[in-house]
């Protein structure tokens, strides 16, 4: 960077007559230009997103420690952490928790494990790849509220397609509304279809990634199809697995649509007991409610951002350790 | 892996797009046959005749039109927001030397974990204060900028643009201003097309959003007209094939564009594309 170093200086390359120590005001202009527009092009994301995002979360931050009377316009006094002990006390919100954990882990599990099979199956000389690639992420131009409104259908408790083969094979129908399990189950399999074919190009992206001569010393040595996948594969492309897995983690704490549509009555939120009301559905009722309904959502909201933190952190923390014993 | 995929692995693959197609054939066959039949028992498996009949009465109950035209505006103004903002601050992160230069590019990657729905409360309290509440406006605000559309843009325009070519047009006497137009822009357009379709259809999926915000309103988005149409009528019978019908003509934009710019989506997210 020499030639910026000189041009920033305003020196010029040779001096000849008398030196001029005063730039020019174009220079300084020039200068100037260059010294304050990286911050300028910068600035607007910046402002906007503290605006839309930063400003709003601090704000609940600070607005879950007041109390709000009822149709007032805002916050009451200070109640100090009143609002977490009632979120935190609330049977509906423990409810909320474990619905949202059990569907994050029937939607994040076999998700992964499948997309990395088909993206294994994708990483072969196939016959029309384009074809392929594109056809696994179909269901991502579904619309959440539209794979909602289509699976609310198909897992149907008297008339839906998959009570009709349950009982075609002699079964009894499953109440995938009223069961709990069954309606996490249900409503896990939307997510699994919308998200399971863009992770599986995600993972496939990874495997691309991983040098061919790789394969071919595995191949030589004798490992099998199988073990090249296990002991090549997988160790490769490790870093892409926990970043898939974190933003499961992530989207998979705010799960809301599905479970808001799968119903076909509105009256109840996520179930007549709430046995599928997830974390988000909470917040969003909350905000609906009639007592503090902002400060209580808020300290819900603050509650699951801290909950996805430690989760993530967990993950990080069991991946560095699969890491290290794996090094040994 | 280098040898040929055998029979099995296309077996596979083939049923795991048939999977993934189904289910927009049920809605389709759903959607086309008349509302009793939908709720009989054993369901219908092929469609019927009746998807412009069950299509008018999803235009008789929702302003289809309106909502997609919401949809269309809001999602458009999304997506050339988020390109223009992203590209700047992008380029100035990947390119430019400035003081603080990491300390906000820590600021970017530390948002990108951030659940932006997580917000939507506090943004709901903000803009009724407004007086913002039920407009399209503020179901845009949010979706002006993300942090993954400012990281998406560095990484790529990190590798896209050579140092040497900023320098020479330096040394030519081009303004900073000059510089971005003539040089970064031509280099970004491949990521700024991916970056506009994939803010596109994110916000054109976004349901919660305007959910809380058009609560009670005149104005809806395709998403939330869905939701209105759910709501059944008291009493009578769920009439799924009106439901099913309106879901896939709601579906049919988005597919349209899927079938124009598959190939750019699958690449998008093969370059490492994030979700969010």
């Amino acid at each position: 960077m020499t030639t910026i170093e000189a041009l920033r200086t305003g020196e010029p390359a040779q001096q000849t007559g008398p030196p001029t120590p005063r730039l020019t005001w174009r220079q300084k202009l020039s200068q100037w230009d260059f010294r304050f527009s990286p911050y300028l092009y910068f600035l607007p994301f910046f402002l906007a997103f503290l605006l839309v995002g930063v400003y709003p979360m601090a704000y609940s931050g600070y607005l879950s420690f007041f109390s709000w009377p009822r149709y007032g316009a805002d916050h009451g006094p200070g109640v100090g952490f009143a609002n977490y002990a009632h979120v935190l006390t609330d049977p509906v919100f423990h409810k909320a928790f474990w619905n949202t954990i059990g569907i994050f882990l029937l939607s994040s599990v076999p998700q992964v494990l499948i997309a990395t099979v088909i993206a294994g199956m994708l990483d072969t000389p196939l016959r029309g790849r384009t074809w392929w690639r594109m056809s696994v992420l179909l269901p991502f131009v579904v619309a959440p509220a539209a794979t909602a409104l289509i699976f609310g259908s198909l897992f149907a408790d008297k008339s839906g397609l998959v009570n009709e083969i349950i009982r075609a094979v002699g079964l009894p129908g499953v109440s995938w509304h009223s069961d709990r399990f069954a309606s996490w189950t249900a409503i896990a399999t939307m997510v699994n279809y919308r998200w399971t074919g863009y992770n599986t190009l995600i993972i496939l992206a990874a495997m691309q990634a991983v040098p061919r001569q790789l394969y071919e010393a595995a191949a030589l040595d004798g490992a099998s199809r199988v073990r090249q996948f296990l002991h090549v594969t997988l160790p490769s492309i490790r870093p892409t697995m926990f970043f898939v897995i974190v933003t499961a983690t992530i989207g998979g704490m705010q799960i809301f649509t599905e479970p808001r549509l799968f119903d076909t009555n509105l009256q109840f939120q996520g179930g007549a007991n709430y046995q599928y009301q997830t974390l988000t559905m909470y917040v969003f009722n909350t905000s609906n409610s009639g007592t503090d309904p902002y400060p209580r959502a808020a300290a819900a909201t603050w509650l699951i951002v801290l909950l996805i933190i430690g989760i993530a952190l967990l993950q990080f923390l069991v991946t560095r350790h699969l890491q290290r014993r794996a090094e040994r | 892996m280098s040898r040929r995929p055998g029979f099995l692995v296309y077996g596979l693959l083939s049923a795991f797009v048939v999977g993934s197609a189904f289910p927009l054939y049920w809605s389709f066959v759903i959607g086309s046959v008349t509302k009793e039949r939908a709720i009989q028992s054993p369901p219908p498996l092929y469609p019927g005749g009746h998807f412009l009949d069950n299509a008018r009465r999803v235009f008789d109950q929702i302003d289809f039109w309106a909502a997609l035209g919401n949809s269309v505006v809001i999602s458009s103004v999304s997506a050339a927001s988020v390109v223009f903002f992203s590209t700047l601050a992008g380029y100035s992160l990947a390119k430019l030397r400035f003081r603080g230069a990491n300390l906000a590019m820590a600021f970017v990657v530390a948002t990108l974990a951030v659940p932006t729905q997580l917000a939507f409360v506090p943004l709901l309290k903000e803009f009724s204060n407004l007086g913002l509440a039920g407009t399209r406006t503020a179901v845009v605000l949010p979706f002006l900028v993300t942090a993954f559309g400012v990281f998406f843009m560095r990484q790529y325009l990190v590798d896209a643009i050579p140092d040497e070519l900023i320098e020479a047009a330096r040394i030519d006497g081009c303004t900073q201003l000059r510089t971005f137009w003539t040089v970064a822009v031509p280099a970004a357009r491949p990521a700024m097309a991916i970056l506009a379709l994939f803010t596109f259809m994110h916000t054109w999926t976004e349901f919660m959003w305007p959910l809380l915000i058009l609560q009670g309103s005149d104005v809806q988005t395709l998403q939330t007209a869905l939701d209105q149409l759910k709501i059944a009528p008291a009493g009578g019978i769920a009439d799924i094939a009106l439901l099913q019908a309106g879901t896939l003509l709601a579906t049919i934009p988005l597919l349209l564009l899927f079938i124009a710019t598959g190939r750019q989506l699958v690449a998008g997210i093969m370059q490492g594309a994030v979700k969010g």
